[in-house]
Parts: C-alpha cells; structure tokens; sequence
C-alpha cells in the first residue's frame, strides 16, 4: 500500500513539476525570451556559488558526522605505514580539492554573462601550461617516492622468527593450519581432498610432516608483537583475505598460493578496552566469490605467547580426525609408543631434534 | 554577421563541387524502413544509439534503485518485490543470488551499452561528419551493421535476464574460476553465456563502429579542415576509437578462452579446484591470466567513456563561455598521453592479486604518471571559463558538473593508485565511490551535457529548460550526497558487493548512512526519469528553432539546414580557414570556421 502511495505522490509532484516548467516556458516567450534567459542566468550563477559554500559546508559537516565511524588506530605496524601514507594524501589532495572547486564556482559565477564585460581572448600561454605540468608531477613523484619505499617494506619477506599459518578459503569459510611441533607444513594435493574423510584441504597422509599439523576452522589464533606470516589458499574460486583492523589484504587463489605478513600490537583483550566489549579482529572475504560472499567472515584472536602455546598444546593435529585408531589417545597406553613410532619415524625424529 | 553558409563561397572552384555533385540532392524513394530502422544516415544512426543508451540506463538504473533498496533496508520486507520477482525477491526480500545479478547487470550495462555505445555510438556518429564536413561516415553500411550488432548485444543480454538460473552475477568483472563453474554459482550457468556472447557481439560493433570513425575522421575532412582545426570533440572521439580498436579484441580473446574453459575442459584459467564436493581434472592454467587479459581492456575502457565526455566538455565550456579553449594543442597532447598510458597501467587493479611487488610498483609509477595529463585537462577548462562571459544553459551546467565530479573522484584515484594505500581501500566501497565519481556520474554529466548541447541540432527543436535545470541541480547534489559520504565507509574497510552488515562487528555502524543512501538515489532516478521525459517529449513538442545556430557557435554543424537531410549539407560543404575556437576574437563574439582569416585580424 505504502509504495502505491509513494509511487503516487511521485507521479504528481513529477505532473506539477511540469506544467510549471512548461508554462515558464510561456511566460519567458510573453515576457521577451532574451529578458527570461537573463534572469535565469543569474539564478543558476547564484546557484552554483551557493553550492560552492554550502558543499564545502557539508564536506566538514559530513566527516565531523563520520569521522567516528572510522577504524582507530591501526592494530599492525604496517597498517601504521599505510595509515600514514593516507593521511600525507588526504591533506594534499584535500589542499587541491579545495582550490580547484573553489576556482571552479568562483569563476563561473564571477564570469557569468553580462552586458558590461567582453570575454577575454586567451586561447594559450606557455609559461602556465609549463607550471601545472611540473607541480603536479613533482607533488606526484613525492607521493610515488614514500608510497613505494613503504610498499617495498610490506611486501619484503618477512622476519625469519615469524609465525607461518596457512589460510585456505573456499565458499564461504576460512580454514587455518598450522604446522605443528616440527614446523613443517606437510604436503598437500587438491585431488587428496576428502570432507568425509576429515581432509578438508588435501593433505598428503603419506608425507610424516602432515601428522603434526593442525587445521582450524573459523578463528586464528595469532601472537602478539610477533610478525605472522600467512600462505594464502583457496580451494574454489578467488576469495581475499582482508584484514581491516591490520589494514592488509591479499587474494586467495586457487592453484597459485600467496603470502602477506604483519605484527599485530594489540591482543583480543587489549583491543576490547580500547575499543569495547564487543570487539573482534575480522576476517573479510573481499572478492567476489559466490551468492554467500558478503557473509564469509572469519576471526582472528591475539594473544601472548604463552597462551598461544597452551592453546597450541591444546589441539589436536587433523591426522588423528583422519585416523582416530591411530590417536594414542584413544588407544591403550601400552601399545601407544609403538604405534607412533613405527607409523610415524620421521615426525618423532624431528620433534627430538628440535 | 551571417550564420548561414554562404552558397557562394565556393563558386570559384568547380572540381571541387564536381566531386560532390552526386551527393547533393537525394531522389531515392526513403521508406519507413530505410529512414527509421535500417538507416544508413549517421544521424538516424547516432539516434538509435542514443534510444538504446537511454533504455538501457532506465533499466540499469532501475537496478541500482532495487540493490539500494536492500542496502539501505536489509531488514524490510517489500511485498511488492515479490509481486515483480517471484522467488528472487521470496518474502519481499532480495536473495543473494538476486542481488549479485542485479550489481552484475547494472555494472555492465552502465559501463558498456550506456557509457560506450550510448555515449561513443551516439556522439561519434552525430559528431564526427557534421563537424569534420563529411556527408556521412566512410562507410555507411558498416556502420548501420556496428548499430544492429549493438542492438543485437541487448537482446542476447536482456533475454539472459530471463533465464530460470539467472544472469551473470559474478561481477561486471567477471573473474573466473567463478565464471567458468556453473558448480560455484547459479549466474555461472546459462546467463555466464548469454553474458559471454552478448559482450562478443557487442565488441563486434564496437570494433565496426571504431574503424569507421577512425577512417572517417582521418580522409574525409572538408577542405581546411586540417588535424589542427578540428574540434576537440572530434580529438577525444578519434582517441576513443583508437583505443577501443586496441584493446577490445584482447578482451574478446580472454572471454573466447573463458567460454573454452566452461565448454571445451581447457585449462587456461582454472587449476587446483575442488568445487562443491567436486575434484576438478584441471590443472596448470592461471586464473590471474584472465584478470591481465580483461584489465587491458578494462583500464582503457574506463578512458573510452572519460574521453568523449572530456571531448563534449572542452567544446561546450568554450562555447558558452564566449572564449577560446585554454591550450588547444596541450589538450590535444593530454589526450595522446593518455590515450598512451592508458594502456600501460592495468595492474593497477591487481596489486593485491600476488602480482610481484617490483612489477606492481612499475605500475604505481604510470598510474600516477596518467594524473598527470589529467591535471593539466583540468587547469585547461578552469582558464577557459576565468574572464569568459558565461551563459548557463543546462549543458555549460553539466559541463561545470563534470569539472567538478572529475576533480573529486580523480583526486581518489591518487589513492588507490598508490599501492601502498591500495592495499587497504581495494575492494572496498572507497572504489566503488571513486569509480562512480570519477567514470559513472562525470561521463554522465558529459553525456548529458552534450545531449542538452545538441539536441537543437538533433531535431530541430529545445528541451525545456526549466527541467534542464532542475535535473541538473538535483542529480549533482544527489551524486555528492550519494558518493561522498560513500568513502567514509570504504576507509572503515566496508568491502565491496556487501548485501548485508549486519552479520559484522567491524562493518555495521553505517546503518543510518545506508538508508539515507538510498533515498537519494530514489530521488535522483526519479528526476533522470523527468529528464528522459523532457527528452521524448521535447523530441515532439519541443518548442521549434528559428535559426541554424542558436548557441553561436563556430564549428561546421551549425552551417547545415534545421533539419539537415542524409547528405547534411544542401549545398556545397563548406569550406574551413580557421580553427573551431575564434569566440571574442578582435571584438567579435564569434567567427565561425568557414569565415576567411581576414587581413588585418590578430594572430594568436
Ligand atoms: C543512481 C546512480 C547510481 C547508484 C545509486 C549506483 C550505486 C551503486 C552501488 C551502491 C554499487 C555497489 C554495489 C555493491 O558493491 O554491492 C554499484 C556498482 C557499480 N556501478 Fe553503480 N550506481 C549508479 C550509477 C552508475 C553509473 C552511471 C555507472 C557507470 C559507470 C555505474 C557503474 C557501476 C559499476 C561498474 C559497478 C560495479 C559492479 C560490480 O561490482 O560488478 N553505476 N553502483
Ligand atoms: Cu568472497
Ligand atoms: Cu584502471
């Protein structure tokens, strides 16, 4: 019912509209058509210097009514780099902004017509066309010069103590793993994919490295205050592992694995006092990857060392939900020792020598 | 001072007439068919494309008013939806797979039948012979076939509107693997290939329309009419085809290898896939090949919609404002640097994809290299209107309106051109508001500008002015309110293709925003439906020109009859000694280009 109505007001505020625009068009022909086009340029000159004030009025208001929606501060050390870079942008392109739209009403109604001023005949002048070649190139070779000098720094490899995690996405969740005791990923092939058989990423059950890892769905614990670095998968079609708090973000494609890393410098807890209770590191899905692209969310918890490692004592590697006969847990403790040791030589070596 | 062509003009050179003798009176019996539909007459031709351009926008437009219903108000339910939309629309809410449908079709159809065959087709057919002095294009036939091709692109794309699965809804970008797997998605399936052929169709005509233009504009000027006097409409318009020429066959191989994939089991894209509990056999291809391919061309397409706009905007803020154009020839040299460069920064929309940093930072340089020939275009126009006497029709409006928007969402660009930067905004709403600024309303306003601007000479007849200007003051401060505050959500990381926040902690503060959003761009569809119905009717009942050249302009168009017949000029063409832009020159408010330079006139 509500629509109809609102079509209906439409429909009549667009009769009237138009009746009075046609029968201004009488008037301006009764009045002298000369006369009508002058008045009516005045209207629009004073329009569009009123636009002139009242937009950069909105301007201010808009980001006053905005600015505390924004992210904060950035949780990552290169977020920190990238929120600067943002904001030496911002102010100069805010300086131009404002000159430039400034000039541009400003002319146009200063210079409107008028029966008392002859236009100017200036079709060209070197000396200016010179000046707004160079500034601007000079102004852009700055920004070039940090951007890239920060970009080399983010996209460099990352310290050799970082933390690996491996991110696979796939419509419409995230997977984590871990390399476990060894720190070593084991090996994986997309044909060795089975959900029903607990191998939701492939894993090669052949190569010992897999025993150890662990696989997560939904959260990713990470340290805090140590760089992390995650190996980016996906199973079906492109997916983007966004992190806005961290201000990173990096494609996930299928069969060409990426990387990106970052420190994050504040824990879960640390950010829920900053900023409330309800806070949690999100994982976004930022490109376009099926109808549940807009609800492929994912979450990352930081937290200490120590208690990552609790945690990390915690879990159970994926090879154990592969296999749960050979999950010494679940068998008796007499046989235990045997079982890992013979399925598994390699694996217990490497955990000796680390 | 006379308007008219002086029939005389040419008396003294007979071989020159000779040649054109054929042409000039036209016996031929023109029936309904030949005149309306299968027209060969550039005029008629550009007319169906502006036709087509503006009932693709209605429904692209109709479209973004649908998804902003759901962004605005993910938790209304509208009934009458449902009525519309059946099951798409189950319970008077927007499905997902809906929604990506409708973002789909709205980027395709605004980017590619609206801002390229609407804009180009219209204004390069119109534009081009009436203003270089040619009775029509190179070849005729081929471009009526570069219009029926176009008209046959819709009819593939609209029927895919139809489909029971569907049309595409990957995204106007169309990545695959998704594209490619009709597991991965329902738009993947028949619409991805109704999509496909449609586009191919449509590159087809682009392809003729293009070679004509170029071939036109290069051997069929007037007498006089040297490069170098031609208008910048022309300039814009012969780039425009330029890179239309060059880049839409790269992205018609790249679809040619997508449906390969979908159809034949290659393997040029997809490699390492497991799809809704499906192993796939393929393996080695590279899905980032695809976005190379596609960003070649999709890069230089966004300049064949900026540059016509440009074009129109050059030639209307120096008309209305009694004044030459500021730095013909550096304008001139911004469109080839650009034309240029268009060409070479296409990564730039995959710094994020795992391209390698070293090549990625090549291309931040030339991203940032192509600002600045846009900076100069805008220095230009801003000292074309300084000390000029300006006359507000609606088109200088639109014109001044695309300056603006133009600055505004370049400066955006600065932004994500810095992949720095670019890490953090890709793929949010910051590039939805940087893109629409700077292409979608700025070409729009060009397109309007021009529209408003030529009408006269279209068909004889004004468009009300007083709608004129409402149009224009409603949809600039709609398209500000609208985008503007749209950024805000992109620097808070809000992603792109988002139907719904409020699953997400870090996102759902824009609640407000959204539906504020959104009534605007009810508002302002409304009023472009005002314009397009100031345009019908005007078409029929507008009020009638009295004289060739109401705005007083220099340029050829304006020496032909009202209602010029095909063939354009009933006489001799006229002429040309000087360049389009002689306004206020030595005391005189203009002096058209088929006037002699007199003895004792200033040189410049
Ligand atoms: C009333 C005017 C318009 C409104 C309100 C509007 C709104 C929007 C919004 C909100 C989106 C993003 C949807 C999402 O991310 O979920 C979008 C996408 C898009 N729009 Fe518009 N738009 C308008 C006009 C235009 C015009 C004139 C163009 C022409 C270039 C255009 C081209 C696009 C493109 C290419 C996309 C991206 C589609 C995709 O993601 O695949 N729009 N529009
Ligand atoms: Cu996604
Ligand atoms: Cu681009």
């Amino acid at each position: 019912m509500s629509t109809f109505l609102i079509i209906a007001i439409l429909i009549l505020g667009f009769v009237i509209t138009f009746q009075i625009a046609k029968a201004s068009e009488y008037v301006a022909i009764l009045r002298g058509e000369e006369k009508a086009r002058k008045q009516s340029n005045r209207i629009n000159g004073f329009l569009l210097l009123i636009f002139l004030i009242v937009g950069l009025i909105g301007v201010y208001y808009c980001n006053e009514a905005l600015k505390g929606k924004l992210l904060g501060e950035s949780a990552s050390d290169h977020g920190e780099k990238i929120d600067m870079m943002l904001y030496i942008t911002i102010i100069l392109t805010g300086i131009v902004f404002v000159i430039t739209q400034v000039l541009l009403f400003w002319f146009a109604y200063k210079y409107q017509e008028s029966d008392t001023r002859k236009s100017y005949y200036f079709p060209h002048n070197n000396k200016l066309e010179l000046i707004w070649t160079v500034i601007p190139a000079i102004a852009l070779t700055v920004l070039v010069g940090f951007g890239l000098f920060y970009w080399y720094k983010i996209t460099g490899d990352a310290p050799k103590n970082a933390l690996v995690v491996e991110i696979t996405g796939s419509q419409f969740k995230w997977e984590m793993r871990y390399p476990g005791r060894d720190g070593v990923f084991g090996k994986k092939y997309f044909k060795e994919i089975d959900e029903a058989k607990s191998n939701p990423l492939g894993q090669i059950w052949d190569d010992p490295a897999n025993h150890d890892d662990i696989v997560v769905t939904g959260d990713m614990p990470i340290v805090v205050n140590k760089p992390v670095k995650l190996i980016i998968n996906a199973k079906d079609v492109i997916h983007d592992v966004g992190l806005a708090h961290f201000r990173m973000k990096m494609d996930a494609v299928p069969g060409t694995p990426t990387t990106m890393w970052f420190t994050p410098k504040f824990t879960t807890a640390q950010a829920k006092e900053k900023w409330g209770a309800e806070f949690v590191y999100e994982i976004s899905c930022d490109q376009m990857c099926g109808k549940g692209h807009y609800s492929m969310r994912g979450t990352i918890t930081v937290i200490t060392q120590e208690e990552f490692d609790r945690w990390m004592y915690s879990q159970q590697p994926q090879y154990y939900a592969a296999f749960p006969d050979r999950n010494p847990a679940n068998t008796p403790a007499i046989t235990d020792s045997v079982k890992v040791a013979s399925v598994n030589p390699t694996a217990a070596g490497t955990t000796l020598m680390n | 001072m006379s308007n008219e062509v002086n029939p005389n003009i040419h008396s003294t050179e007979t071989s020159h007439a000779d040649l054109h003798d054929e042409h000039h009176v036209h016996h031929h019996k023109e029936t309904f068919i030949t005149k309306y539909v299968f027209s060969q007459d550039h005029k008629m031709i550009a007319k169906q494309f502006l036709a087509t351009g503006i009932i693709w926008a209605i429904i692209g437009g109709l479209f973004s008013v649908l998804f902003r219903l759901q962004l605005g108000y993910p938790d209304e339910t509208f009934p009458i939806l449902e009525t519309f939309f059946g099951r798409n629309a189950e319970g008077g809410r927007i499905q997902p797979e809906f929604y990506y449908s409708l973002v789909t079709m709205h980027g395709t159809v605004l980017i590619f039948f609206v801002l390229t065959a609407g804009l180009s087709g219209t204004f390069a057919n119109f534009l081009i012979p009436l203003q270089i002095g040619a009775r029509d294009m190179a070849s005729p036939f081929l471009n009526m076939l570069s219009y029926w091709f176009f008209f046959a692109a819709s009819v593939v794309m609209l029927s895919s509107l139809f489909v029971q699965t569907g049309p595409a809804s990957g995204g106007w970008t169309v990545y695959p693997p998704l594209s490619a797997l009709g597991q991965a998605s329902e738009g993947s399936k028949i619409g991805m290939d109704l999509w496909l052929i449609s586009m191919a169709l449509f590159v087809v005509s682009s392809l003729l329309g293009g070679l004509n233009y170029i071939t036109t504009i290069l051997n069929m000027r007037t007498k006089g009419m040297s490069m170098t006097r031609m208008p910048l409409t022309i300039w814009a318009l012969f780039f425009t085809a330029v890179l239309g020429v060059l880049s839409f066959p790269v992205l018609l191989s790249g679809f040619i290898l997508l449906l390969f994939d979908r159809h034949l089991g290659t393997s040029f894209y997809l490699s390492d896939i497991y799809v809704n509990g499906q192993i796939l056999p393929n393996e080695g291809g590279s899905a980032i090949l695809y976005q190379h391919l596609f960003w070649f061309l999709g890069h230089p397409e966004v300049y064949i919609i900026a540059l016509p706009a440009m074009g129109l905007t050059s030639e209307i803020l120096s008309v209305n404002s009694r004044k030459p154009i500021f730095g013909y020839m550096a304008m001139i040299g911004s469109l080839f640097a650009i034309t240029i460069l268009a060409f070479l920064v296409w990564a730039h929309h995959m710094f994020v994809t795992g391209l390698n940093p070293f090549l990625g930072s090549v291309f931040v340089l030339l991203t940032l290299l192509i600002a600045v020939p846009s900076a100069i275009k805008v220095f230009n126009w801003l000292t074309t209107i300084w000390r000029g006497n300006i006359r507000f029709t609606p088109a200088t409006l639109f014109a001044i309106g695309f300056v603006s928007v133009f600055i505004s969402g370049g400066l955006t660009g600065i932004f994500l051109g810095n992949s720095t930067i670019d890490i953090h905004l890709h793929d949010t709403k910051f590039v939805v508001a940087h893109f629409h600024l700077v292409m979608g309303v700025s070409s729009m306003f060009g397109m309007l500008a021009g529209i408003y601007h030529w009408f006269p000479k279209m068909f004889g007849r004004y468009m009300n002015n007083t709608l004129g200007y409402i149009h224009f003051w409603v949809t600039i401060t709609g398209a500000y309110l609208i985008f503007w505050p749209m950024h805000y959500e992109g620097l808070a990381g809000v992603p792109r293709r988002y139907l719904d926040l409020s699953g997400w902690t870090s996102f759902n503060q824009f609640t407000e925003l959204n539906k504020f959003i959104t009534i605007v761009s009810i508002v302002v569809f409304a009023v472009q439906l005002m314009f397009v119905f100031n345009y019908f009717y005007s078409m029929f009942k507008g009020r009638k020109l009295t004289t060739t050249n109401p705005w007083g302009a220099n340029t050829l168009e304006w020496t032909t009859p009202i209602n010029p017949g095909h063939g354009n000029w009933t006489g001799e063409i006229p002429e040309v000694h000087r360049w389009p832009y002689d306004y206020s020159k030595d005391g005189r408010e203009f002096i058209p280009q088929t006037e002699k330079v007199g003895e004792d006139e200033s040189q410049h």
